[in-house]
């Protein structure tokens, strides 16, 4: 699903050029549920931006469901992220005056489709995640729980070919946390390729690989037996 | 512009920050409302100077004697000038082809009119029958005078309404009668209303031979007045106008000794001269009003791009968002253009609508001589709205270009 060969990456600040990512080669096969970890600066975000053509690398190869991610420009990218991404933030990035439902219906809008059968899907997958009673609440009606949950509907509702999330635990307690890792284990069972990017030791072994970052490179790679979250609620 | 999901949107938001919008509305409302109110006021002096000219013929050239102040040929400054019947004659047959009415005055002001008990002092003035044509007076009854008149110097009236009215009352038998003016009897063989309103209504006219016999004028005569043939344009008419002016101040200056730089003693009084002030006056003042309406909704737009850039700021983080979710560039700014011209237009509208109202409403209520039915035409307003679309357009342009450049990788960065 995902091809990554020898992916270098450095920001300039200044005179100074900061190497961030020192060629990274990476593999996701579809179906994997993977956590990227790594103390801060390890580049494991400046990885996560890239994976979500958010930023370009300076070298190497992308490769996402067998089309070459390269020369993007802006509308491209847009178009890409669109037909082949769902993101889930820390901070959950809902846009606070629009409701739950419409939110979620927010990707299918950018794909152009109608009102009527966005809102249906939308609906569909406000109910998986079991908020479906919840969908006119505008965002700071919702738990942070709650939240993340609408996010995570609202990156599955463009059906993604891999979701990205961004530390997705990070502004929860533990309890809501595992139920989030619940719903993102369960989104997984059904063959959905999801990575995540967390610092959290105990997340990461709720994903079924743990790959390890430090100063730009992988320095491990090990596929874990899967705790399911659901034992630990 | 039609697609609903852009309304949405844009009402959205709007409805988020209503306070907001209101204030930057209001400044593009009261931009517009100023402009209407200064065009249309604009338009009413252009009328009210117009109901002002309406008086008199359009193209009237009247000619006044007056004091010399320069001495000339050993005469010394002071003289009064007094024209004389032959002056009038020679001007009106030097310039036949040229003139399409002609009339000299004798005039009494002050003549004492009285009818049965009624008595009243007004202008009494001895005319040419084209007298009527100069001064625009229309019948109300009867006749105006006409040259068997002159010939024969009759004693016969034409009276103003308003003397009319004063000496008469009611009384619709009004010709025949007969008048004293000065203690001498006149027959009344009309009556005439006047544009000019009452002030020209009250004069009466008479014969110019009579007035001169019956008054002890000799030949002399108080001023002169001309209408030119009528030209095709304004500029052609203006020229002849001027060259008859021209020529009639040189020969007089010339027949009665007068130096030619000494215009207090000979004066010419072009209409269609200073209706063109007037018009140059009435332009320049259009002119200012425009740039200041203008000015001020440049104002009102810079409140809107300003309020727009602060709400693009503010949307930083949803705007990088939106692109993350897959939103386009284009998608962005038509986002925040649209919001723009939609917040300037619907507030200009309402200042518009609002600016044409008070002037229908309160434009027939303004009592002074100067303004006289302000309003704006179709035209103008149209021109408005279009100048609102652009201004929205453009306190959008900015802000939705800074909109399309937020990168979401730095807009979706946690603090």
């Amino acid at each position: 699903m995902i091809t990554i060969k020898d992916l270098h990456k450095s920001y300039k600040t200044g005179n100074n050029s900061l190497h961030v990512l020192k060629g990274i080669n990476f593999n996701v096969s579809e179906g994997e549920l993977v956590s990227i970890m790594g103390s801060s600066g390890s580049g494991k975000s400046t990885l996560l931006n890239i994976l979500g053509m958010l930023d370009e690398a300076d070298t190497g190869s992308y490769t996402l469901d067998g089309v070459a991610i390269k020369n993007l420009n802006e509308k491209i990218a847009a178009r890409y992220r669109n037909k082949f991404l769902g993101f889930i933030f820390q901070s959950f990035n809902l846009i606070n005056y629009k409701s739950a439902l419409d939110n979620v219906a927010l990707p299918l809008y950018y794909q152009g489709m109608k009102r009527g059968e966005r809102m249906d899907r939308a609906k569909a997958y406000l109910e998986k995640v079991g908020l479906a009673q919840w969908m006119d609440h505008l965002p700071n009606q919702l738990s942070g729980g709650q939240k993340q949950r609408v996010a995570i509907a609202r990156a599955l509702a463009s059906d993604p070919k891999v979701l990205l999330a961004d530390e997705p635990t990070g502004a929860l307690d533990t309890k809501t946390s595992y139920e989030v890792m619940d719903l993102i284990q369960q989104i997984n069972d059904e063959g959905r390729t999801i990575l995540i990017v967390t610092h959290e030791p105990d997340i990461a072994q709720m994903t079924k690989r743990i790959v390890n970052l430090k100063d730009g490179l992988i320095i491990d790679d090990t596929k874990v037996n899967q705790v399911r979250a659901l034992q630990n609620v | 512009m039609f697609d609903l999901e852009r309304w949405q949107e844009v009402f959205e938001t709007i409805s988020k920050n209503k306070l907001r919008t209101f204030l930057t509305g209001l400044s593009v409302a009261s931009g517009i409302f100023i402009l209407v109110i200064l065009l249309g006021i604009g338009e009413g002096m252009k009328n009210g100077i117009e109901r002002e000219f309406q008086g008199d013929a359009a193209n009237a050239i009247y000619v006044y004697p007056g004091v010399t102040t320069k001495e000339y040929k050993g005469l010394n400054p002071g003289r009064r000038i007094q024209l004389k019947n032959d002056d009038f004659e020679y001007t009106s047959a030097e310039n036949k082809s040229a003139l399409e009415f002609k009339s000299s005055v004798y005039r009494i002001y002050g003549g004492l009119l009285t009818y049965e008990n009624e008595s009243g002092s007004y202008s009494v003035e001895g005319v040419y029958p084209d007298y009527q044509f100069l001064e625009n007076a229309s019948m109300v009854t009867g006749r105006f005078l006409n040259y068997k008149d002159i010939e024969e110097s009759t004693k016969i009236v034409v009276l103003g309404n308003r003397v009319k009215m004063d000496l008469f009352k009611d009384s619709k038998d009004v010709l025949g009668e007969y008048v004293e003016i000065s203690g001498i009897k006149f027959q009344v063989v009309g009556v005439y209303t006047d544009p000019g309103g009452e002030r020209e209504e009250s004069r009466v006219f008479v014969p110019i031979t009579t007035a001169q016999k019956v008054f002890s004028g000799g030949n002399n005569i108080n001023s002169l007045s001309f209408t030119l043939e009528p030209k095709d344009t304004y500029e052609e008419a203006l020229l002849a106008s001027n060259n008859f002016t021209n020529k009639v101040e040189t020969y007089l200056k010339g027949k009665h000794t007068i130096a030619p730089g000494d215009n207090s003693a000979v004066r010419v009084n072009s209409r269609l001269e200073n209706t063109k002030r007037f018009y140059d006056l009435i332009g320049m003042i259009k002119m200012f009003f425009w740039g200041v309406g203008i000015c001020t909704i440049i104002a009102g737009v810079v409140g809107v791009s300003n309020i727009m850039l602060i709400i693009v700021k503010e949307r930083t983080r949803e705007i990088g968002v939106r692109k993350a979710l897959g939103a386009q560039p284009l998608s962005i700014i038509g986002m925040v253009l649209h919001e723009s011209i939609f917040v300037t237009s619907f507030a200009g509208l309402t200042g518009l609508i609002m600016g044409l109202v008070l002037l229908d409403f309160v434009g027939p209520m303004i009592q002074t001589d100067f303004i006289y039915n302000p309003t704006v035409n179709f035209k103008v307003a149209l021109s408005t709205v279009v100048i609102l679309i652009v201004a929205g357009a453009i306190a959008g342009f900015f802000p939705s270009y800074r909109a399309a450049r937020i990168k979401p990788i730095i807009a979706l960065r946690d603090e």
